[in-house]
C-alpha cells in the first residue's frame, strides 16, 4: 500500500434517509478508511442498518451521497456495486432449497467462472471459515445456527470482495458460538484486511471487533471513536453505553477505566 | 354390475368422450397457468395491483357455471363452436386458485432470502428464476392441482352447450332417466380428477424445495 492518503473505501457525504415524514438518517458524514473495521454501535432504531444498506444501496439516500472506493454509488452499476460488496445479515438468509456449496459458489457462478474454479473457491472459503468439507453438499436445514452463519460470511466473501457489511452478524448466536466466531472473525480480518462495516448493539463486540467505534442515536451519528476513547469519553451517549456494560466490559479488558 | 357392462359395450364412444374432455380440461388448464402464473407473479411484486385481480378473478368464480356457458354462447367467434367456447369458460374459471397460489408462493419466500440475495446482487430476473420460482414451485402446483380438479367437474356441464365430453353421458342419462348411462359419464371424470390430483400432487413433491 503505498503511503499517500488513500481514498476512503466508503464515504458518507451529508446523507439522510427519510421515509413519509420520519428521518431515519440526518446528514450523516462519515468515512471508512480501506483495511478498517468500523463499527456502527446504538439501539434498535438508531439508523445503523440503514446506513449499512445504503452503502450497497439497497435503500437510496433522499439527501447527499455514499461513495464507494471514491465514485457515487449512485453513478456505479447497482448489480456490480452489489457483487463488489460482501453482505451479512444477522438471519443469514440462505438459499433454502441450494446446497451448502451452491449458496457459496452462487455469485462466482453468475460471474460467468468456469466450474473448476467454483468448485476450487468454495472448497477455499469453507477451510477459510473453519467448515468441514463434506459440509458442502449439505442442505441449510441440515447446519447449525453456527454453521449457517459461517456459510453466510463464506458466501459474501466468495468473489473476493474489498468490503464486507455485516448485519449483527452474530446478533442471533449462542454465547459460546458468538465468542468462537468473533475470534475467528479477528484472526480472518487480520489475513484478509478487508473494509469492514458492521451494525451491532453489543459493546462489548463493537470493542472487540472494531478499530473504531461510530455511536449513533436517533439517526444522528454522535461520535466516532476508537475503542480505547470510548471508554474514558466523556460523552453523555457513549458513557451512557459503557455504563450499561460496566461490568461486563471491565471483567474484558485489562486496563478499563478506574 | 350393470353401469361396468354398459361402459364396456360402450367403450369407444366413453374412450371418445373422455377424449373430448381430456381436450377441454387440458387445453383450459394450460391455458390458465399460462396467465395465471405470470399474472400471479406480477401482483407479488406489485401489491396496489393484489385486490383488483384476485377480486376480478373471484367475480368470475362467483358465475354459475351454466349461466357463464349461456352469456358467452352469443358472443361471435367464440359461439361458431362450442368447444371454443367452453375452454375460454373453463380458463377463467381455474384462473384464481393458479393467481392466489402464485401469489401467496411468492410472498411465502422468506424475506431475509431476498434480502441476501439482492444484496448480493442478484438481478431481479435471477432472483425470480433462481429463488421465487423454485421455492414457491411446489404452491403454485398445487393451486394448479386445485384448478384441474374443478375444471375436470365443470367440463361435463360444458355439454350442456354441444361442447362434448364424458357431459354428454350425463346430461343424455339425465333425459332417459338411466343411471347407467348417467354413470359411464360420472365414473370416468371421477377417475380423470382422481389421476389427474395423484399426478400433479406426484410432481408436487418431487419438486418441493428442502
Amino acid at each position: 500500500m503505498p503511503p499517500t492518503p488513500a481514498t476512503p473505501a466508503i464515504e458518507f457525504r451529508n446523507v439522510s434517509y427519510q421515509v413519509a415524514e420520519t428521518h431515519v438518517l440526518r446528514s450523516l458524514t462519515l468515512q471508512v478508511q480501506p483495511g478498517e473495521t468500523l463499527a456502527l454501535l446504538g439501539r434498535s432504531g438508531s439508523g445503523k442498518t440503514t446506513t449499512l444498506k445504503l452503502v450497497n444501496r439497497l435503500l437510496s439516500p433522499t439527501a447527499g451521497e455514499v461513495l464507494v472506493n471514491g465514485v457515487p454509488n449512485l453513478n456505479a452499476d447497482v448489480t456490480r456495486l452489489r457483487r463488489s460488496i460482501g453482505y451479512v445479515i444477522q438471519e443469514v438468509g440462505l438459499f433454502p432449497h441450494f446446497t451448502v456449496a451452491r449458496n457459496i459458489g452462487l455469485v462466482p457462478k453468475i460471474e460467468g467462472w468456469p466450474e473448476p474454479r467454483v468448485r476450487a473457491r468454495v472448497e477455499e472459503l469453507l477451510q477459510m471459515v473453519g467448515l468441514a468439507p463434506e459440509l458442502a453438499s449439505r442442505y441449510p436445514h441440515q447446519l447449525s445456527g453456527g454453521q449457517r452463519q459461517r456459510v453466510g460470511v463464506a458466501r459474501a466473501l466468495a468473489a473476493d470482495p474489498q468490503i464486507l457489511l455485516m448485519d449483527e452478524p452474530f446478533g442471533a448466536l449462542d454465547p459460546l458460538t458468538r465468542d468462537e466466531l468473533q475470534r475467528e472473525f479477528i484472526s480472518l480480518q487480520k489475513r484478509l484486511r478487508k473494509t469492514v462495516v458492521f451494525v451491532t448493539h453489543d459493546l462489548r463486540e463493537a470493542m472487540r471487533l472494531g478499530s473504531r467505534i461510530a455511536l449513533m442515536e436517533a439517526g444522528k451519528l454522535v461520535t466516532i471513536l476508537s475503542p480505547d476513547e470510548f471508554l474514558r469519553s466523556t460523552d453523555p451517549w457513549a458513557s451512557a453505553y459503557v455504563k450499561a456494560f460496566g461490568d461486563r466490559l471491565e471483567s474484558t479488558t485489562t486496563e478499563g477505566k478506574s | 354390475m350393470n353401469v361396468f357392462r354398459f361402459i364396456l359395450q360402450n367403450r369407444s364412444q366413453v374412450l371418445e368422450l373422455t377424449g373430448e374432455h381430456l381436450w377441454l380440461v387440458g387445453l383450459s388448464t394450460l391455458f390458465a397457468t399460462l396467465i395465471g402464473i405470470p399474472l400471479g407473479i406480477v401482483i407479488a411484486h406489485w401489491p396496489r395491483l393484489n385486490k383488483p385481480v384476485l377480486a376480478g378473478a373471484n367475480i368470475i368464480q362467483t358465475v354459475p357455471s351454466l349461466a357463464l356457458f349461456g352469456f358467452l354462447l352469443p358472443v361471435p367467434w367464440l359461439g361458431d363452436r362450442a368447444d371454443r367456447l367452453a375452454i375460454l369458460a373453463l380458463t377463467l374459471y381455474a384462473l384464481l386458485p393458479i393467481i392466489r397460489n402464485t401469489y401467496t408462493g411468492i410472498r411465502g419466500v422468506d424475506p431475509a432470502v431476498m434480502e441476501a440475495g439482492r444484496g448480493m446482487g442478484l438481478t431481479e430476473s435471477q432472483l425470480l428464476l433462481q429463488v421465487e420460482l423454485p421455492l414457491a414451485i411446489s404452491v403454485i402446483l398445487s393451486g394448479v392441482r386445485t384448478a384441474i380438479v374443478i375444471s375436470v367437474g365443470l367440463a361435463t356441464i360444458a355439454a350442456a352447450i354441444g361442447a362434448g365430453g364424458l357431459g354428454e353421458f350425463i346430461f343424455r342419462g339425465l333425459a332417459m332417466v338411466d343411471n347407467r348411462v348417467i354413470l359411464a359419464g360420472a365414473v370416468p371424470a371421477a377417475m380423470l380428477a382422481l389421476l389427474a390430483d395423484i399426478g400433479v400432487g406426484w410432481l408436487e413433491r418431487r419438486l418441493q424445495p428442502r
